[in-house]
């Protein structure tokens, strides 16, 4: 590769020898798409046509006046098919296998929204597809495996190691270090070693664009402040993406708090002092890792960002202090998700609601004359077993002991499985 | 150097064995009988490896070597001593098989200089491609150890000539696409892509990934310099015990 993708200190490209004839390929094509404005536009228009591009931006007047502070907007990337930003960024590099020949795609996922996307994307474009998943999270995350295999991917749980996103990723790795040469690994976020970081983030700085823009256009002046949250980094880059040249506005990256500062508890990368500067999983960020090396294991009531490292290019801007890093509870995000629903109507993902909480933190301190836009980064479907347990709905309960004594019944007579 | 002690080696035999392991699986003291049983039985190079919770190059055997270690406590301080411990018992040379991370966050230098001060002789760090390794190499050279680097059957002979600018010791040639431990198909196409490593460096050939029996032993006599054997030494003792080891080996040279 020409490049090494680096951010001041952050980044590179730390790859096995075997895939290097892959990257290079990778970044040739990258660069060529960039380079080329039809790219962008066949991607804008199947974005358009396809999902739901240029998704909203809607006004929480109920919320504003609850709050009483800052006016508050809510960029709607719920509304992409999938229900999640992460659509944009698989949609492109479905875009680039195509341009490169390929005909299988592989992806890791936490949440299952990446898992989701790409399975989405496979069965649009014809390929072949096979995503990697922790097993814990494909027993939180059910309904999404659900859809993946009906979409016709094949689902490999993930036992290794933690048993969640990163271990997914190295497994997407084994299998790519074995079929490079008809597969890309869509990797769903902006970590990775380079192109991915880079790439993933310009697919995604079309919510950026998209946002300025209409926050111009409909109310004539840019947000002061910006939330996105922040697992691995891509739907954050996309929204900062479109405001990093306006000194004005502040960019805030919400991290997952967890049960609170302590090692274990978290997966808050930059917002609290656990991290540490390593190299893993092909680049160089700060993970969660002991002083050894090793990579500790993380938690957030979100499966989408409970992952050990976080985008080089957000470090960077960590650093330099371009952006700055708050950390919401997982307490705070479920607090943040129902009063969101109650005033609002709208059902932000326990991810995206780590946003919402960190604004709800801030709102009430602003100026009425202040603006906030907060990217609701997917939607909450899939997280209804996760809420319901979390609320602990007895309505829900009941619900679900119903459903499994049919099933039980069912499983009796057919004397199957039980 | 190791390139010298090979040469030497091949002036009595035709194919050197190299082995490897796991420090600290499934436990320090299995490291040190295993070494043991392993020189006892004729092998000529050994890789200590590192235990590195995301071992990304591996297949299945190591990564669970890797992370049932882990889980028993090992630490690079225990690996380290361990290592220093073997290299003073006995007479072949060892490397060191980790992931980047270990060095960097001991620090790149210092454990290079540690590598040196406890007898170990090279490295192999799979992922750590030269451009990222300036430090790395810097510091093999100045303490006259020997960073190896790998070929794959991916690698255009630009990028293999390139490798050998950066590699001392021997080359690691991969025999298949994947990662360690699974199938290899030892056969023609395999004997070619040996031919095209030999034009691309004039360091000794070791061939790794898939060697597994007397059979892939005998095949790859004539065609590269060392045979080594990873997961399957592992595998064996996974299923037979420490003991059955040391037997295994030396049914494979023997």
């Amino acid at each position: 590769m020409k490049n090494r993708g680096y951010f001041n200190q952050f980044g590179g490209a730390f790859i096995p020898e075997i895939l290097v004839p892959t990257f290079d390929q990778l970044e040739a094509a990258y660069l060529e798409a960039k380079a080329d404005p039809a790219f962008w536009q066949e991607y804008v228009n199947l974005m358009s046509t396809y999902s739901c591009r240029a998704t909203p931006i809607t006004y929480a007047e109920n919320l504003t006046k609850h709050l009483g502070g800052a006016q508050i907007y809510i960029k709607r990337e719920d509304l992409n098919h999938t229900g999640a930003h992460k659509a944009n960024n698989v949609m492109g590099q479905g875009l680039l296998t195509k341009r490169m020949g390929k005909r299988r795609v592989i992806a890791e996922t936490g949440a299952g929204q990446h898992g989701v996307a790409t399975a989405t994307m496979a069965a649009k474009f014809g390929f072949d597809c096979t995503i990697y998943m922790g097993a814990v999270d494909v027993a939180r995350q059910r309904p999404n495996v659900f859809w993946m295999e009906q979409m016709g991917a094949t689902v490999v749980p993930v036992e290794d190691g933690s048993a969640t996103l990163k271990d997914a990723i190295n497994e997407a790795f084994r299998d790519w270090v074995t079929n490079m040469d008809d597969t890309h690994y869509a990797l769903g976020t902006a970590c990775g070693p380079y192109p991915f970081p880079e790439m993933v983030a310009w697919f995604q700085s079309i919510i950026g664009i998209e946002a300025r823009e209409q926050m111009l256009s409909q109310q004539g002046r840019l947000p002061d402040r910006v939330y996105a949250c922040v697992g691995g980094g891509s739907n954050a880059m996309g929204l900062f993406s479109g405001f990093l040249d306006d000194k004005e506005v502040e960019l805030v990256g919400v991290e997952a708090g967890g049960r609170g500062k302590g090692m274990g508890e978290h997966a808050a990368r930059l917002a609290y002092d656990d991290a540490t500067v390593g190299v893993a999983q092909g680049y160089k960020t700060y993970f969660l890792q002991n002083p050894n090396g090793q990579m500790m294991d993380t938690h957030s009531v979100s499966a989408g960002l409970d992952y050990v490292g976080v985008s080089p290019i957000l470090a960077n801007y960590h650093d330099t202090g371009q952006v700055r890093f708050e950390a919401a509870t997982d307490d705070e995000v479920v607090a943040a998700m129902q009063l969101t629903v109650q005033k609002e109507g709208l059902i932000p993902a326990l991810e995206s609601s780590h946003a919402f909480a960190q604004a709800f933190k801030e709102a009430p301190n602003m100026g009425k004359d202040e603006i906030i836009l907060i990217n609701q980064s997917g939607r909450a479907d899939k997280d209804i077993f996760t809420v319901a347990d979390a609320i602990d709905d007895p309505k829900w309960r009941e619900f679900i002991i119903t459903k499994a004594d049919q099933y039980r019944a069912r499983a009796a007579t057919e004397g199957g499985v039980r | 150097m190791l390139e010298q002690y090979i040469q030497d080696r091949l002036q009595h035999k035709e194919l050197l064995l190299m082995t490897h392991i796991v420090l600290g699986y499934p436990s320090y003291d299995k490291s040190m009988y295993l070494v043991e049983s392993m020189v006892e039985a004729g092998v000529d190079l050994m890789e200590l490896q590192i235990p590195f919770s995301e071992p990304m190059a591996d297949g299945p055997v190591i990564l669970k070597a890797n992370a049932e270690a882990l889980k028993a406590g090992a630490t690079l301080e225990k690996s380290l001593e361990m290592a220093e411990k073997i290299t003073a018992n006995f007479d072949i040379p060892f490397l060191f098989m980790t992931y980047y991370n270990i060095l960097f966050k001991h620090g790149v230098s210092d454990f290079v200089s540690k590598m040196h001060d406890i007898g170990i002789k090279g490295a192999i760090i799979p992922d750590l491609p030269p451009e990222e390794a300036s430090e790395y190499l810097q510091s093999m050279q100045q303490h006259k150890l020997d960073p190896v680097h790998i070929f794959t059957p991916n690698s255009s002979l630009e990028r293999k000539q390139e490798l050998n600018e950066h590699t001392s010791g021997f080359m690691y040639t991969v025999a298949r696409k994947g990662v360690t431990g699974k199938d290899t198909q030892f056969g023609d196409e395999l004997g070619e892509y040996l031919v095209e490593c030999r034009q691309a460096t004039d360091l000794p050939l070791a061939l790794g990934f898939g060697v597994k029996s007397k059979a892939d032993f005998d095949f790859i006599r004539g065609k590269a310099d060392v045979a080594i054997i990873g997961s399957e030494a592992i595998r064996v003792m996974e299923d037979k015990g420490v003991e059955a080891v040391g037997p295994f080996i030396h049914s494979i040279i023997n």
